[in-house]
């Protein structure tokens, strides 16, 4: 959603693959930095909001360098976002 | 056994979305307004910190302003409102088929063979405010009652993101003590009558016998003392159903006042145009025309035609709108908005009585022109096959009916 500008929102390049049931995973993400972490593992996915970053989407839990942290995907606009920390 | 009625009713919910989207004004006074350089200028939503200044949804951003000098306005974004509107009832259809959406913030949901799945009414309404609140980030309010009139005053009751339950045990202590103009379809006007009539709460409406209150009100009397004690059947309408469209039309707020026969010739084509094409989308056509024209003085009339042969070609509906309107107005004011809608609305393809002395080959190429003008505007947009007639006023030439639809919270009436 273009006009809604947020710092607390970070949209990321993702690495994502579509499987063969149809299920969407993302494999890595790529920081404002250019920095590219490996997602080594999704525990729970489902819709949720964010309320820091401002929207929507599914939510993905991920296990990024042994830590846990939120990737969200907007399905209206096909983009991923963080919160920043 | 009685049925489970649910009233949904999203929370504030142009501002609460906008709130969700803008953390940075979250905990300010916002107002969600339409465009004043359209002149759209009035306030269509509010949050809580904006109603408690006294600001009231219709009224002029520079009255809002004036109660509550902090006060954010921040422009409406309808196409993410209707996409929350989809995620609400998606999740109201994991619990019944039988949703009926009345605008986008607000539908009924018929529950009651869902219960022996879900638990109780009030269980459902809760995992309802849970899930919204979770996976959508806004709130709503629910009502719980055995009928649809009671459940919507429920939802009215707590806000927000609160259930209530009316049951017939306790609706004589909730519902009422309440003033009589909580009641649906008792507006200003009707609460005057009753209120000179000695009938100031829902309870005293209840109490007194229909015989009487159509004495006062005509047989919207008994309608409303049925509605009093809920005595209200009528059912939730299953979803896909509430899809009959009665009537399609489009109006305008113009940029700048109109002042003759030539500016209203030009603004009935772009909304016939736009009404038009949407009965085509819909596969449907219409047998009345009808103009609403509203003056600079705010004064406003309706006039409606049938037409001798129903239509979904702009060019007849203009003709029509444009008769219409010379037949009824005769220039005292200048006009502020002007609206077309076709009803009375009929399949495109039923059997149709053909007229022995129309031109039906003229009317045919008509027809093939405008699908094909359909086609150009799906690929590449709504203003790019227009009429040259668009093009004399630059001002009012650029109104885009169907794509700038201002959605308006509704109103009951």
């Amino acid at each position: 959603m273009d006009g809604y500008a947020n710092i607390n929102k970070v949209y990321v390049e993702v690495l994502a693959v579509f499987r063969r049931d149809g299920r969407l995973r993302p494999l890595a993400l790529k920081w404002e930095d250019g920095q590219r972490y490996s997602i080594d593992r999704v525990i729970d996915i489902r819709r949720a909001a964010s309320l820091k970053a401002g929207g929507t989407g599914m939510r993905y839990t991920c296990v990024v360098c042994g830590r846990q942290t939120y990737l969200y995907f907007e399905d209206e606009d096909w983009r991923w976002f963080v919160e920043r920390k | 056994m009685d049925r489970v009625v649910l009233h949904s009713d999203l929370n504030n919910f142009y501002a609460s979305v906008e709130c969700l989207y803008r953390p940075e004004i979250r905990n300010k006074p916002v107002a969600v307004c339409g465009d004043p350089e359209q002149r759209h200028g009035i306030v269509l939503a509010k949050n809580y910190l904006a109603k408690a200044h006294g600001i009231q949804t219709g009224e002029a951003i520079w009255q809002a302003a004036q109660k509550c000098p902090g006060l954010i306005v921040v422009p409406p974004n309808f196409p993410l409102y209707l996409q929350y509107s989809r995620l609400a009832r998606q999740i109201y259809a994991d619990y019944t088929d039988q949703i009926e959406p009345f605008g986008l913030d607000e539908a009924w949901l018929d529950v009651t063979a869902s219960t022996g799945l879900f638990g109780s009414g009030e269980k459902i309404a809760d995992d309802i405010r849970q899930r919204i609140r979770e996976e959508m980030g806004v709130t709503v309010s629910v009502g719980v009652s055995w009928n649809k009139i009671f459940s919507k005053l429920g939802s009215d009751l707590k806000k927000p993101d609160a259930t209530t339950v009316i049951s017939r045990e306790n609706y004589q202590q909730v519902v009422w003590p309440l003033l009589s103009k909580e009641l649906l379809y008792v507006g200003p006007a009707t609460q005057k009558k009753l209120y000179y009539h000695g009938i100031n709460t829902i309870g005293d409406i209840g109490r007194t016998t229909p015989q009487y209150l159509r004495r006062i009100l005509g047989k919207w009397g008994e309608f409303i003392w049925h509605f009093a004690n809920g005595y209200d059947e009528s059912p939730v309408t299953r979803t896909g159903e509430e899809a009959v469209i009665k009537s399609i039309g489009n109006s305008a707020t113009t940029p700048r006042d109109l002042v003759s026969d030539d500016d209203v010739d030009l603004l009935l084509y772009a909304l016939s145009e736009s009404v038009a094409m949407r009965l085509r989308e819909s596969g449907l056509e219409c047998r009345v025309v009808e103009i609403s024209v509203r003056d600079n003085s705010l004064y406003s009339f309706v006039r409606q035609q049938k037409q001798p042969r129903r239509t979904n070609l702009a060019s007849e509906i203009h003709d029509a709108a444009m008769g219409i309107f010379r037949a009824n107005y005769r220039w005292e004011r200048a006009i502020r908005s002007i609206g077309v809608r076709g009803s009375d609305l009929i399949p495109a393809h039923s059997d149709l009585q053909l007229s022995l002395f129309d031109d039906e080959m003229r009317r045919q190429k008509l027809v093939r022109l405008e699908s094909a003008m359909d086609d150009v505007r799906r690929r590449f947009g709504n203003l790019s096959v227009r009429r040259a007639l668009m093009l004399t006023d630059q001002r009012l030439g650029a109104l885009n009916p169907k794509d700038d639809h201002i959605i308006h919270p509704i109103g009951y009436f």
